[in-house]
């Protein structure tokens, strides 16, 4: 077997996304490639070597890949897949773009979101928001799959030694352009790979009230969540919005703060490691699942817990 | 302008769904079925556009049992013109509901095709994807924006860590987020329009497709079930526990 992993990063640093991605083929068994796709993206690809498990890197370094628009990532995918029994990549935006593209023009299905290798054919997936976990078994000659993260403990981004491919492959999209982006600065760590997350929704009332979490998140060294209701309440953007429709986190630690805990919700956060809610309505479903509850008014407890930090 | 929207029929948002004893699948029997949510994002996406004189006709597919005819109904009260439903049992995978899609749209030759990002109950996350891909057209997908001038579509899309824009060249795939827009409520004389708008059925037999699937599910379980935990009388008591039983703090 051999597999062929896209990996995560943004042109400077390979993303532990890719880590966690390639832990998932090390259980599926083979040799493993990665590709880094991008522009200017030498840096990666060095990071690519040295992380566990990798047996070649192959790099396609050109402007045409600078941004990893579908439409080309997925047919230079294409003209590598014949060496390959499983092509992989990470569940994030990026991968859920691009992989189905590969898996319809390779005429075989994609599983999405895995969180369990059984076997070489057969993987484990949530469906219904998590409500239900499948066991799929696929027969497909190419195995394409997307690969969540939190299902994963990732390898170590040192100690390995891959040899260094460069690919000549040139595909250029005419009918995608770039035309701009506005990705949030934060010195914060990324929800997705935080250790510890402060998670705020419908109770925290405003966009300004969200800023009392920052004070608890700076001292826990925390990302800073969010739930749907308050994403669609306009408090906060959606990029920080975790659950079934936005991002799946395991951290740690994770503290709801004015979350009620719909299934959606907790879809996206259950397999923390230990949970706190704060809520000031003692019957909210959070509580079924924190491991500690703590029923106050969020006002009063949120600040006095970045004191008693 | 043209749009093709397809829709998809789901157990409903709120409902909690139940595992079925015999662990092969979940229960659907008596359960509340609507459409699903980010589908009825993308039609009110396209009802907008031919408001704007945009586009100047809305075209709706479904794809599964009968029971998706009042889905594309619901489709046809927001503000769609016809509906396409092609017939088969549930549980058709994502790449032969793409192939059954792809060829609607190889007779309808729609400008733009909008679809959910993910249905919510197999929570794939692909199909979109794939029309795009078997068609050989660009896409747009999780848009928050949609903007259409001059042949091709500008969406701001979500992605982690923010957002991006892309221009697109008409004929093109988006998918929609859920901050795309807010679905409008259907009132009544809508509901009566859409009982008389036309509505055609097919099989994927007429249209050449194969449905069958290399992937079997061989079991469908509970998740486990996580162990509820403790209340805290205080903050100091909940910081207390954090440090020195959790020990997820220092």
């Amino acid at each position: 077997m051999s597999i062929l992993i896209i990996a995560e990063h943004d042109n400077a640093n390979l993303k532990p996304a890719t880590l966690n991605t390639l832990a998932a083929a090390t259980q599926i068994g083979g040799d493993v490639d990665v590709l880094v796709v991008g522009s200017d993206c030498q840096a990666v690809a060095k990071q690519a070597v040295q992380a566990q498990g990798v047996t070649r890197v192959l790099l396609a370094d050109n402007a045409v890949y600078e941004y990893q628009l579908a439409e080309n990532v997925s047919k230079l995918v294409i003209e590598l897949s014949s060496a390959y029994s499983h092509i992989l990549a990470p569940a994030t935006t990026t991968g859920k773009n691009m992989l189905p593209r590969v898996a319809a023009l390779l005429d075989v299905a994609q599983l999405s979101d895995v969180i369990k290798v059984e076997s070489a054919d057969t993987f484990v997936r949530p469906i219904y928001a998590g409500n239900a976990i499948a066991t799929v078994q696929t027969s497909d000659t190419v195995k394409v799959i997307t690969i969540r993260s939190t299902g994963f403990d990732p390898v170590s981004a040192e100690g390995g030694n891959a040899e260094l491919v460069t690919l000549s492959q040139v595909i250029e999209s005419q009918k995608s352009r770039f035309v701009g982006e506005e990705l949030a600065v934060s010195d914060r760590p990324e929800l997705t790979a935080a250790n510890i997350i402060v998670s705020g929704g419908r109770g925290m009332g405003s966009g300004d009230n969200f800023k009392i979490l920052d004070g608890v998140a700076d001292k826990l060294g925390a990302a800073v969540g969010a739930s749907r209701a308050a994403v669609d309440a306009g408090f906060v953007p959606n990029d920080l919005q975790v659950g079934q429709t936005g991002k799946t986190v395991a951290p740690d630690l994770y503290v709801a703060v004015g979350i009620s805990g719909a299934i959606q919700h907790l879809a996206g956060m259950k397999d923390s490691k230990v949970i706190v809610a704060i809520n000031k309505d003692e019957e909210a479903p959070i509580f079924q699942v924190a491991d500690y509850g703590l029923v106050a008014d969020l006002f009063e407890a949120v600040p006095e817990l970045e004191n008693a930090l | 302008m043209k749009i093709l929207v397809a829709v998809k029929r789901v157990v409903d948002y709120n409902v909690k769904v139940r595992v079925q004893a015999d662990h092969k699948a979940v229960e659907l029997a008596n359960v509340k079925m609507s459409i699903n949510p980010f589908c009825e994002i993308a039609v009110e996406e396209a009802v907008r556009l031919k408001e704007k004189g945009v586009a100047s006709e809305i075209v709706v597919v479904s794809i599964g049992p009968k029971g998706c005819q009042e889905t594309l109904r619901t489709a046809l009260g927001l503000g769609a013109d016809r509906a396409v439903q092609i017939e088969t049992e549930e549980g058709v995978d994502s790449l032969a509901v793409a192939k059954l899609i792809v060829e609607v749209a190889k007779t309808e030759l729609p400008d733009l095709i909008i679809m959910g990002k993910q249905a919510i109950d197999s929570d794939n996350n692909q199909t979109g994807q794939m029309v795009a891909a078997l068609l050989d057209m660009p896409q747009a997908t999780f848009a928050s924006e949609v903007v259409v001038e001059n042949g091709e579509a500008q969406v701001t899309r979500e992605i982690d860590g923010g957002l991006q824009t892309l221009a697109i060249t008409l004929p093109a795939v988006v998918t929609t987020d859920l901050r795309l827009n807010e679905p409008r409520f259907i009132k009544l004389p809508n509901i009566m329009k859409a009982k008389k708008k036309p509505l055609v059925v097919k099989t994927p037999e007429e249209l050449g497709i194969s449905i069958s699937s290399n992937v079997s599910v061989l079991s469908v379980v509970p998740p486990a079930e996580r162990q509820g935990g403790i209340k805290v009388g205080s903050v100091a008591e909940l910081v207390e526990k954090l440090k020195n039983e959790a020990k997820v703090i220092a």
